[in-house]
């Protein structure tokens, strides 16, 4: 055995040296430092996004309930010496001697926040200090509408309840105000203590209770496994996933695209492995026939072989997994300022991973032939015999195939994802031999010509050579085409990605909602509008509606399991009417009605609560509006884009269905810098009116997009990296037997002019095949990965389908003939010599 | 080096290659190696000539000169009487794909392309128009008719030797230069190619360049030379003695 590892090691020094190596190794290196990198980070973006979590909630995670949080959830945590802190919050009006105000009262215990910070303020500008405190009893923080709605200032008392409490600071910002936006009205948050002596909390009274819980992840984990199935109706625990949905959409497709270009890298560092892994594989076979003939038994050749199969592995790993480790500092740099405190060190599992994955692509690629030598006599291996089984040639690439498949899965966390880019590579594979035996058809054709031109004689030959090296050209082809099919896919998803997050929240996006607009107010904020110049604003009516029966049978919550469904079928909707259908809706089926159908009992409504509800087109559902029993029939079913930041509603009907019921409206528009007066004014005349303002939220979820978007970059370039991988692999993968022929024609008499041309025209009907296949393939690809996984719109880029077109038929056969001009300067014998 | 007078009459009437001087030298970590030192030699047309010597002695390095597939340290070589190693890479190669035919020890068959598309080559470089035709034919001058479709890992050894043959004198060469043709062979194999080699040699009326260190091969010339220590130490006319 020791003897088998000093072979194997002196060996694998020679392939060094000799240069067989080199290129298997930075592909094997490049598809590690991939794997780890993302694998890295994305570890780390997910920790820090539970703990990000813990920013918005407070605490790592909350058990929220609508009624008093059971002592045994308390206990269980107090047990497990995890930090807990109550909450409650609910509506309530706030009064300064004539004024009052609806407000967003929260009561806090005294170690509110667990997790974060607050930011409070002297007065209403005031850009405050950080702290890490919870108002002391008898003192509360207001937001700074509150204080402008009611016109008062820190040092003045409230009232809130039967209490008179101190406004000690302004509350400038608060992570944790979360959910839904639309339950906003100012806040106002005080001490738990005080809430007794409010009298606010009655029997019914409608709170949100909350027990927020900190500890390390591991803590949080048990709790979360020990206690999630023993809660009650009700109950539920929170997390960041569910915390922040407009957030939560962003980062997911981030982290779809972050496994999407993992998964290509993956794929291309295994093509160029494949590719490169020929020189390599020749120069082993040689040395192991030579030592079959100096007496070496098969099993003494097969475990040289494995143990340096073992070390390639092991020292590209090293070097991927530190090169990775390295790299995912930039990563989480660009990423850094996403989450509110710097990213969690990254655990030692992606160095397993990376190490894993390197032995199993080395081994998918070497086992082959080391089956093939097993029945192969040394003289067999001499003459090259294994190359001449077709078989064997076939099942060749099986196990590079079968780790590529597993490589795909894992890495892209999506089966979806996973089978059509594998249904993709398939069919990509299958078009280039199909077009390989056009174009050997084609060489034949030519075969029968006889140019008088030179030039098109020399173009001929290279051309020909096509049918010459079928074989090859074929898996070259197949390669090129690969590395430029999913470069150009990444491209076209990047591209879209950040288009849509551009589009979905562009500059003049809504950022204020009014709601509570009473229909006598409709044509004040319309003057309002107009004075200040606001394009776009929309005022929406809602009619507030409980669904009580679906196709004569009554709606019970208790027939769900699904929470959603369960709190969906209990709270009561907000119906809308329209006669045109919201530009940021999509109507998936059924159709939407016609001016002619005013008045009618139609219903649209938004595909993900139909799913949820089990709603279908033409079911006939009911309605409980103001007492009054409202049928209406399901006649569309529409997909709402909620991350646009837009006034939305679940159920619309045409306008006349609703109009004997009493309505109020809700606007959404974009306020123009420095028009916070004319707002406030606006309020003045219509105290009834809550605005909500999202621009600070709007803020983040664009600098989210915004270090997204670079961090999708810079993945990119390291598909981009794997890319020029695969095209140098592929072009080095022939080379041997080009150099050898490109010095026959020149022993026979061919100029050095002659052999480039030939060797352009091959290599430039490869390029231009290649690309051509690449672009029809990246495009459907890329349409169906964003229409059925990402969500988001295809849009065709023929600038860049054109581009890599070009540029591969230019640069492909270029970069052929920059790697073969320095063999024509060597004088021929030297290159006889040695072929 | 001396010549017998009467070879000097017939270079006057009819000299197709012409050495002059031909000195080749190298230098390997800081050692100055002289494979041929001044060397002179003058092949007459249709004469078929072996270049003999031990192993190292500069045989091949001597046939690469004459053929252009390398340049000398100094001297010359002519072609036809025309100059030929001053010439630059592309007009030696262009003298070679007009005069020139190879057969080489380790055969030179490009493994991806058949017997027929292997001897094709040459001619398609030329722009040869009736290339296949050409082709099939001296394939069947050499007995492969029934293996044109072959690629040279379906072919033994001998038969791999004949379709270098048949890519030699496909393009009717006025110059063939034959590297150990039978270096590589047994030894009927090797008598088989001998014969064969002579036999389209003699029809087609080719200068034959031999370098060989087999005796027997190089008593079929009408000339040896003898190459010993970088230079032509002997030389022989077979066919006056």
């Amino acid at each position: 055995m020791s003897l088998s590892i000093r072979l194997a090691w002196t060996q694998t020094l020679s392939l060094w040296r000799s240069g067989a190596l080199r290129v298997l190794v930075f592909s094997l290196v490049l598809a590690v430092t991939a794997i780890s990198a993302i694998g890295f980070f994305t570890q780390r973006v997910e920790t820090a996004l539970n703990q990000q979590g813990g920013l918005l909630l407070g605490g790592d995670i909350a058990v929220i309930a609508d009624h008093a949080i059971p002592d045994a959830l308390l206990i269980s945590a107090e047990k497990q010496g995890i930090e807990t802190a109550k909450t409650y919050e609910f509506s309530s009006m706030v009064v300064f001697g004539e004024g009052s105000q609806l407000a967003e009262i929260k009561a806090v215990e005294q170690a509110f926040p667990l997790r974060g910070d607050l930011t409070l303020g002297k007065h209403v500008t005031d850009v405050g200090v950080v702290v890490k405190t919870s108002p002391k009893q008898g003192e509360v923080w207001i937001e700074p509408r509150l204080a402008n709605l009611l016109n008062i200032k820190v040092g003045d008392d409230v009232e809130v309840g039967e209490r008179k409490l101190l406004i000690s600071a302004i509350l400038v910002r608060e992570p944790s105000r979360g959910g839904d936006m639309f339950g906003f009205a100012p806040r106002l948050m005080m001490n738990a203590a005080d809430l007794p002596s409010t009298k606010l909390i009655q029997y019914g009274s409608r709170v949100k209770y909350q027990l927020l819980l900190a500890a390390s992840p591991q803590k949080i984990n048990q709790y979360n496994a020990q206690n999630k199935s023993s809660l009650s109706r009700g109950e539920k625990i929170q997390d960041v996933r569910n915390a922040r949905p407009e957030i939560k959409s962003a980062l997911d497709k981030a982290q779809q695209f972050l496994g999407l270009s993992a998964m290509v890298s993956v794929i291309l560092a295994m093509v160029a492995m494949l590719l490169s892994s020929l020189p390599y594989i020749k120069q082993s076979l040689d040395t192991f026939a030579l030592m079959r003939c100096f007496g070496a038994s098969k099993s003494t050749v097969l475990q040289v072989l494995a143990i340096q199969t073992i070390l390639i592995a092991f020292f590209s790993a090293l070097l991927g997994v530190l090169l990775g480790f390295i790299a995912q500092f930039g990563l989480a740099t660009l990423a850094g300022s996403l989450f509110l405190e710097s990213l969690p060190p990254a655990s030692s599992s992606p160095v397993f991973i990376g190490l894993a994955a390197s032995i199993a692509m080395m081994f998918a690629v070497v086992l082959p032939h080391a089956w093939q030598m097993r029945n192969l006599t040394a003289m067999n291996i001499l003459r090259r015999e294994t190359l001449a089984q077709p078989i064997s040639a076939q099942a060749k690439f099986l196990p590079a195939a079968l780790v590529m498949c597993a490589m795909i899965f894992w890495q892209a966390r999506d089966v979806k994802l996973a089978a059509s880019t594998m249904v993709a590579l398939a069919l990509l594979c299958i078009a280039i031999v199909g077009f390989s035996y056009v174009l050997v058809t084609l060489a034949n054709r030519l075969f029968m010509l006889s140019p008088k031109s030179q030039v098109l004689n020399d173009m001929k030959l290279g051309v020909l050579g096509l049918k010459r090296r079928f074989g090859l050209s074929t898996v070259q082809m197949i390669g090129f085409s690969m590395g430029l099919m999913v470069l150009m896919l990444l491209a076209l998803i990047r591209g879209d990605l950040i288009r849509n997050w551009q589009a979905s929240l562009p500059i003049d996006a809504p950022n204020r909602f009014i709601i509570n607009i009473q229909p006598s107010q409709i044509d004040g904020i319309k003057q309002f509008f107009l004075k200040q110049e606001i394009k776009g604003g929309s005022i929406f009516p809602m009619v507030r509606g409980r669904l009580i029966s679906k196709n004569g049978k009554e709606i019970n919550a208790t027939q769900w399991q699904d929470e959603r469904a369960k709190r969906l079928a209990e709270r009561e909707f907000n119906l809308s009417w329209t006669a045109e259908m919201q530009s940021d809706n999509q109507l998936l089926s059924g159709r939407w009605w016609t001016p002619e159908e005013y008045g009618k009992p139609y219903l649209s409504i938004e595909q993900d609560l139909a799913k949820t509800l089990g709603i279908q087109l033409g079911d006939k559902l009911i309605f409980d509006v103001a007492g009054d029993q409202l049928t209406l029939t399901v006649t569309s079913l529409r997909k709402v884009d909620w991350d646009t930041m837009r006034a939305n509603f679940f159920a619309v009907t045409p306008p006349g269905v609703l109009d004997n019921y009493s309505a109020n409206y809700i606007s959404s528009f974009h306020l123009p810098i420095g028009t916070d007066a004319a707002m406030n004014q606006l309020i003045r005349n219509y105290p009834n009116l809550t605005v909500i303002d999202v621009a600070a939220l709007m803020q983040q979820v664009r600098g989210i997009m915004q270090k997204m978007s670079s961090t999708i970059e810079y993945v990119f370039a390291f598909s981009l990296l794997a890319g020029l991988a695969v095209l140098y692999a592929a072009l080095i993968a022939t080379r041997e037997e080009r150099i050898a022929e490109a010095t026959l024609m020149r022993v026979f008499g061919a100029s050095r002019r002659q052999v480039s041309i030939a060797y352009i025209a091959e290599f430039a009907c490869i390029g231009l095949v290649s690309a051509l296949i690449a672009t029809v393939a990246a495009n459907l690809l890329a349409y169906y990965i964003n229409a059925q996984i990402l969500n988001i719109p295809f849009q065709f880029n023929a600038t860049l389908a054109l581009g890599i077109t070009l540029i591969a038929a230019f640069i492909i056969p270029l970069a052929a003939w920059l790697g073969l001009r320095g063999f024509l300067n060597v004088p021929a014998r030297q290159l006889l010599n040695s072929i | 080096m001396q010549q017998p007078p009467a070879m000097q009459t017939k270079i006057s009437q009819a000299t197709i290659i012409q050495a002059q001087n031909l000195t080749y030298e190298f230098v390997s970590h800081d050692n100055h190696i002289q494979v041929l030192r001044d060397l002179n030699l003058s092949i007459f047309n249709g004469e078929q000539i072996a270049i003999i010597g031990s192993s190292g002695s500069g045989k091949s390095t001597l046939l690469s000169l004459l053929a252009g597939l390398d340049i000398p340290s100094s001297g010359s070589v002519q072609i036809q009487n025309n100059p030929f190693s001053g010439l630059d890479e592309d007009g030696r190669a262009a003298v070679r794909a007009k005069s020139m035919g190879f057969i080489f020890q380790s055969f030179q068959l490009l493994p991806s392309l058949t017997a027929l598309e292997n001897v094709m080559l040459p001619l398609q470089l030329k722009g040869q128009a009736n290339a296949k035709e050409l082709s099939l034919e001296a394939l069947a001058k050499v007995g492969l008719s029934a293996r044109v479709q072959h690629y040279p890992k379906q072919l033994s050894g001998g038969e791999q030797q004949r379709v270098a043959i048949a890519r030699a004198f496909a393009t009717q060469p006025a110059i063939l230069f034959a590297d150990e043709p039978t270096g590589n062979l047994d030894n009927s194999t090797g008598q088989i190619i001998i014969e064969l080699l002579f036999k389209m040699n003699m029809e087609a009326g080719t200068t034959l360049v031999l370098v060989t260190h087999d005796v027997h091969l190089a008593n079929r010339c009408q000339r040896q030379l003898k190459l010993e220590n970088g230079v032509l130490t002997e030389q022989t006319d077979l066919a006056t003695a």
